[in-house]
C-alpha cells in the first residue's frame, strides 16, 4: 500500500471541505503504521501463496505412479539390452559382454567427462570405470542430456556408425552420441553424460530402480 | 437496519434445525489415532473384499500413525504397493449379480450419508425373512448388502410394537464391545472420507490468529487517516 | 543515507515520467483512486462492493490452479476432484476456497443489491450502473450454475438436468432448445465439456468485461451514498472539490482494507472449519458420483438459488405447461433491471422515505427469505391442508402467497412510492 504523496494540494483547516493536510507528527505515524501492516501482509500473501505454488509440485499420484520398480534382469543376454519404464522415462538394462567392458575405458580421450566428474548424473556409487555396480549392467535413463529426445541403441561396432564406432548409443535429434556407459563424445550437442538411476539389487536377477544403494562399508 | 441484519445470521439455525435427524451421535474421537488404527484394519478385512475406497491411497494410512511398513506387512494385499489406492479386486458385473447392485465406493460415504447414520446403520441390522438376503436395516429399509459383522454383533429381530430391535443370538462381542468396534470403524471411515481435515483444522488456528494481528493494524491505520476527516 | 534516498526518489520521478509520456499512469490513478471524491459518509452497507471485487478476483485465482488438476469429463471429473481433496499438495485448500467463495460471492452480492436498493442508487442518473449490475448478477447466475455441474455428483447432475428440462418448457421450440443445450438427450458428457467451456472462460470474461463497465460508469457519475445526496451540486469553489466528497485513497482504500480483512476472518474460518456448512454450501448428496439413474430422494439448488426456485414451485401448470413458472422464475430475476423507471418516489434513499415504502421493502425481504428457505425444503415441509383446499401442501401455499408479494413489490412500486410521505431531504450528507 503506497500512501500518495497527496499533500500539496490538501487543504488547511479553514477550507470548507471535509478533509484537511495532516499534521507532520501524523504523517509519520501513518508511514510507521502502513509499512508494518504492509509487512504483515506481505507475510501473509506469501503464506498464502504456497498452497498454490505447491498445488504444482508431483501429486501423491505422480509419486506414487514414480514409486521404485523392480525389474527381472535374468532374461537379459549378454551384448543384449532391455528397456524398463520408471516415473515414465525409459530405462534401459543393457548386459554388456567382456569385451564391450573392456572396451570402455580405451576411449577415454574422446570423451567430454571420462571420469564422470559430473556428479548430477549419476549416484556416488557409480563414480567408476563403468558407471555400475556390476561391471557387465548398465543402467541408465535412456533420455538425451541435450533436449530430452531418446537415443537409440547401436550396440554393434562399426555399421551404419562409421568406423570408429565402438558400439553405444545415438540421439536422432540432434545427433549426440555416447558410449555404452552412457558417456557422451566430445563434440556432441549434448553437455553431460545420460543419467544413471539410484538402483540396487535384491538378488542377483532383480534389480529395483528408484532406490539408493546400501553404501559400501 | 441492524436487526434484519441479525434475522439474516439466524437464519441459517432455524434451518439447520429442522433438518437434523434424529440419529444417535456417533461416540467417535478423530484425534484418537489407536482407534483410527483398529478401524483401518476392520475396514481392509471386512469391507475392502466387496467395496472399493478407490480414492484413498494405503500410505496415507501414515497420518494415522502408522509406518509405510506396518501398513505394507498388515493392511496390503498381495501385488499392491502402498502408494496404491484400495481398490478392489471384485469385477462390478460379478458384483452386481451377486448383491442386485455395485457395491458403492466407500471413501467419502460418511461425507454422503454422516457419520451417524453410518454408526446406526452398522449396528441397524436384523434378521427379515422377507428380503432377499434375509437380513433388512432400521436406516436402510431393504437393504442389499446382507449383515457382514453378524458373528460379532449377534442376530436382532424388530419388535414391531416397540420399534426396537432386540438381541436374539449373542454374538462373540457383548453389546458394549460391538458398539465401540462399530464406533472405531466409524472413525476410521470419517478418516478416509476426508484425511486432511485434522490438518485443515489446526492450519485455521493459525490463519485466524494472523488475520486477527492484520485486523487490529488495518484497523489502526484507518484510525489514523480518518483524523483528518471533518 | 539522505543523499541515497533522493537518487531512489529521483530516479522513481523519472521512471514515472517516462511511463506517463506513453501511458496515462499517473492520470488514471488520480482519476479513480487521489482525486476520486466520494461522499464521506458511507457506512456498513457500503463495503461489499469492494468485497465482490476481491472475491471474483479470489475465484478467478483459485479456478485457474483447479483447472491444472480438473477433468471435464462424465468418467473422470469426480475422481479428479477427490484428487485435489487428497492427491494435490493444497488441493483441498484450493477447492474450499473456491466453494466457499462461490456462496460468499452471492452473500455479497445481494447485500450489495440490498444497499442499492434502500439507498436508491440505480435513480437517475446511476440508471446504467444498476443495469450493468443486473447483468452481471445475471452472468454470476450462470457461472455458478455452470460451475455447479463441474465436481459432477448427484446434486450436480440432476441440478443441471432440472435445469436445462426447464429449457424444454418454451413453447414450441422447447424440447430441440434442450437437446441443443445439452449436445445429448439427457445430461451427459457433452454436457459436462460444454459447461466447463462457459464456467472457466465464456462466463468469466463476459463478467470482467462488465465488472469493468459498471466501474467505469460508476467513476462517471460518483458514488450514491446513504443520505441519496449528490455532492457534485457543492463544490469548493477554488478547487472544484464536492464539499462533502473525500478522496478514495486514502481514505476508503485503508477503510475498505478493515472490511476486507473482516470479511477475510468469515471466509477463513468457514474454509478451514465448516466447508460444508453444514450441508448449504457443499451438499451431502454431492459426495455420491452423478448416476443417470438414480435421482436422490431430495433435490434442492443451492442456498443462493432457492428463492427462484421456490417461485418456479408455486406457480402451477397452466394448460398443462410449466412454462409460466419457468417465466415467473426468470421475471423474478429480470424484473430488478425495472427499478430506475419504476421508482416514482421524490427522495433516493430510505432515510427520507415514508412508511408506505418501508412496509413493502420489509414485506419484500420477508418474501426473499421466506421463498429462499422454503425452496432447500421438500414442499410437503409442513404438511397438507383439509379438504376444503383440495389437499394442497401448506408450504406450496405459503410459497405462492410470498411469490405473490415478491412480484407485489415491484408491480406497485409506480403507485406506492408516488404516495408515499417522504422527508424533506437535506442539502449536504449528515453523519
Amino acid at each position: 500500500m503506497s500512501v500518495s504523496d497527496a499533500g500539496k494540494d490538501k487543504p488547511s483547516k479553514n477550507s470548507e471541505l471535509s478533509f484537511q493536510e495532516p499534521s507532520q507528527v501524523d504523517k509519520e505515524k501513518r508511514q510507521f503504521l502502513v509499512t508494518a501492516t504492509a509487512a504483515v501482509a506481505a507475510a501473509g500473501a506469501t503464506a498464502t501463496a504456497v498452497p498454490f505454488v505447491g498445488s504444482m509440485l508431483p501429486s501423491e499420484r505422480a509419486k506414487a505412479a514414480g514409486a521404485p520398480v523392480e525389474i527381472d534382469i535374468s532374461d537379459i543376454a549378454p551384448g543384449e539390452i532391455k528397456t524398463a519404464e520408471w516415473r515414465g522415462q525409459p530405462v534401459w538394462i543393457i548386459n554388456r559382454t567382456e569385451e564391450m567392458t573392456a572396451e570402455l575405458p580405451k576411449h577415454n580421450g574422446r570423451l567430454s567427462d571420462p571420469m564422470c566428474e559430473i556428479t548430477s548424473q549419476q549416484p556416488a556409487y557409480c563414480k567408476n570405470a563403468d558407471r555400475s555396480i556390476k561391471p557387465n549392467i548398465g543402467v541408465i535413463v535412456g533420455i538425451c542430456t541435450h533436449l530430452g529426445c531418446s537415443p537409440s541403441a547401436k550396440l554393434e561396432k562399426g555399421g551404419d556408425m562409421g568406423e570408429n564406432w565402438t558400439g553405444g548409443f545415438y540421439c536422432p535429434c540432434h545427433g549426440s552420441k555416447f558410449d555404452l556407459a552412457g558417456r557422451v563424445f566430445k563434440g556432441s550437442p549434448a553437455p553431460t553424460n545420460l543419467v544413471v538411476p539410484p538402483h540396487s539389487y535384491i538378488d542377483d536377477n532383480t534389480l529395483v530402480v528408484g532406490i539408493e544403494a546400501e553404501m559400501e562399508a | 437496519m441492524k436487526k434484519l441484519l441479525i434475522i439474516i445470521a439466524l437464519l441459517p439455525m432455524f434451518t439447520f434445525a429442522n433438518t437434523a435427524e434424529k440419529l444417535e451421535s456417533a461416540p467417535i474421537d478423530p484425534s484418537d489415532k489407536a482407534s483410527l488404527q483398529r478401524g483401518a484394519r476392520t475396514f481392509v478385512n471386512n469391507c475392502l473384499n466387496c467395496h472399493s475406497a478407490n480414492y484413498m491411497r494405503y500410505n496415507r494410512l501414515v497420518d494415522i500413525g502408522l509406518t509405510e511398513k506396518e501398513i505394507e506387512e498388515n493392511l496390503l494385499f498381495a501385488g499392491k504397493k502402498v502408494g496404491d489406492t484400495m481398490s478392489v479386486a471384485m469385477n462390478p458385473k460379478d458384483a452386481k449379480k451377486w448383491f442386485g447392485v455395485t457395491p458403492p465406493d466407500l471413501t467419502v460415504e460418511t461425507r454422503a450419508r454422516g457419520v451417524d447414520w453410518f454408526y446406526a446403520y452398522m449396528r441397524g441390522f436384523y434378521k427379515d425373512e422377507s428380503t432377499a438376503s434375509g437380513w433388512n436395516n432400521v436406516v436402510f429399509d431393504k437393504v442389499a448388502m446382507p449383515h457382514v459383522l453378524y458373528q460379532l454383533q449377534g442376530e436382532q429381530v424388530l419388535n414391531h410394537e416397540t420399534h426396537a430391535l432386540e438381541l436374539v443370538k449373542p454374538g462373540k462381542l457383548n453389546p458394549e464391545e460391538y458398539n465401540a468396534f462399530v464406533a472405531d470403524l466409524t472413525n476410521y471411515m470419517a478418516f478416509m472420507a476426508e484425511p486432511a481435515k485434522q490438518q485443515r483444522k489446526s492450519l485455521g488456528i493459525w490463519v485466524l490468529l494472523f488475520l486477527g494481528v492484520l485486523l487490529v493494524l488495518v484497523k489502526k491505520v484507518k484510525a489514523a487517516y480518518w483524523k483528518d476527516i471533518k | 543515507m539522505a543523499d541515497q534516498k533522493q537518487n531512489i526518489n529521483a530516479a522513481t520521478t523519472d521512471l514515472i515520467g517516462w511511463v506517463d509520456r506513453r501511458f496515462p499512469l499517473t492520470s488514471t490513478v488520480k482519476a479513480h483512486l487521489t482525486e476520486y471524491y466520494a461522499p464521506k459518509n458511507f457506512n456498513f452497507w457500503y463495503f461489499f462492493g469492494a468485497l465482490a471485487m476481491m472475491v471474483l478476483v479470489m475465484q478467478v485465482l483459485t479456478g485457474i490452479f483447479l483447472t491444472m488438476h480438473y477433468k471435464p469429463s462424465a468418467a473422470e471429473a469426480f475422481a479428479s476432484v477427490e484428487y485435489i481433496m487428497r492427491d494435490v499438495f493444497g488441493g483441498n485448500i484450493i477447492r474450499y476456497m473456491h466453494s466457499t467463495g462461490a456462496s460468499m460471492f452471492f452473500l455479497v452480492v445481494y447485500l450489495h443489491m440490498f444497499r442499492g436498493i434502500i439507498y436508491g442508487s440505480y435513480r437517475a442518473p446511476r440508471e446504467l450502473i444498476w443495469l450493468f449490475g443486473v447483468g452481471i448478477f445475471l452472468t454470476l447466475m450462470g457461472e455458478a450454475f455452470f460451475g455447479y455441474l463441474l465436481p459432477w455428483g448427484q446434486m450436480s447432475y440432476w441440478g443441471a438436468q432440472v435445469i436445462t428440462s426447464l429449457f424444454g418448457t418454451v413453447p414450441f421450440i422447447g424440447p430441440d432448445l434442450m437437446e441443443w443445450l445439452r449436445g445429448d438427450y439427457l445430461t451427459s458428457d457433452a454436457t459436462l465439456n460444454r459447461f466447463f467451456a462457459f464456467h472457466v472462460i465464456a462466463l468469466p470474461m463476459v463478467l470482467l468485461g462488465l465488472v469493468m463497465v459498471h466501474l467505469v460508469a460508476l467513476h462517471e457519475v460518483g458514488s450514491n451514498n446513504p443520505d441519496g445526496v449528490e455532492i457534485k451540486e457543492k463544490k469548493d469553489k477554488k478547487t472544484g472539490i464536492p464539499l462533502d466528497g473525500i478522496p478514495f485513497h486514502p481514505y476508503y482504500t485503508v477503510k475498505d482494507t478493515v472490511g476486507i480483512v473482516v470479511f477475510l476472518i468469515v471466509f477463513a474460518a468457514i474454509v478451514f472449519f465448516a466447508p460444508e456448512m453444514g450441508g448449504y454450501f457443499l451438499e451431502h448428496n454431492n459426495f455420491i458420483p452423478a448416476n443417470p439413474l438414480v435421482t436422490p430422494e431430495h433435490i434442492a439448488p443451492v442456498w443462493y438459488f432457492t428463492p427462484y426456485y421456490s417461485i418456479l414451485r408455486a406457480v402451477p401448470p397452466v394448460l398443462n405447461s410449466q412454462f409460466p413458472g419457468v417465466a415467473a422464475m426468470g421475471l423474478s430475476v429480470m424484473v430488478f433491471a425495472l427499478l430506475p423507471w419504476i421508482d416514482k418516489s421524490p427522495v433516493k434513499s430510505i432515510r427520507y422515505r415514508g412508511k408506505l415504502y418501508k412496509g413493502w421493502l420489509a414485506a419484500f425481504v420477508v418474501s426473499f427469505l421466506v421463498l429462499g428457505y422454503l425452496g432447500t425444503e421438500p414442499s410437503n415441509l409442513w404438511g397438507q391442508l383439509g379438504e376444503w383446499a383440495g389437499g394442497a401442501d401448506r408450504a406450496t401455499v405459503v410459497a405462492r402467497i410470498f411469490t405473490a408479494i415478491y412480484f407485489l413489490f415491484f408491480l406497485l412500486m409506480p403507485w406506492y412510492t408516488a404516495r408515499d410521505k417522504t422527508k424533506p431531504v437535506p442539502e449536504r450528507v449528515t453523519k
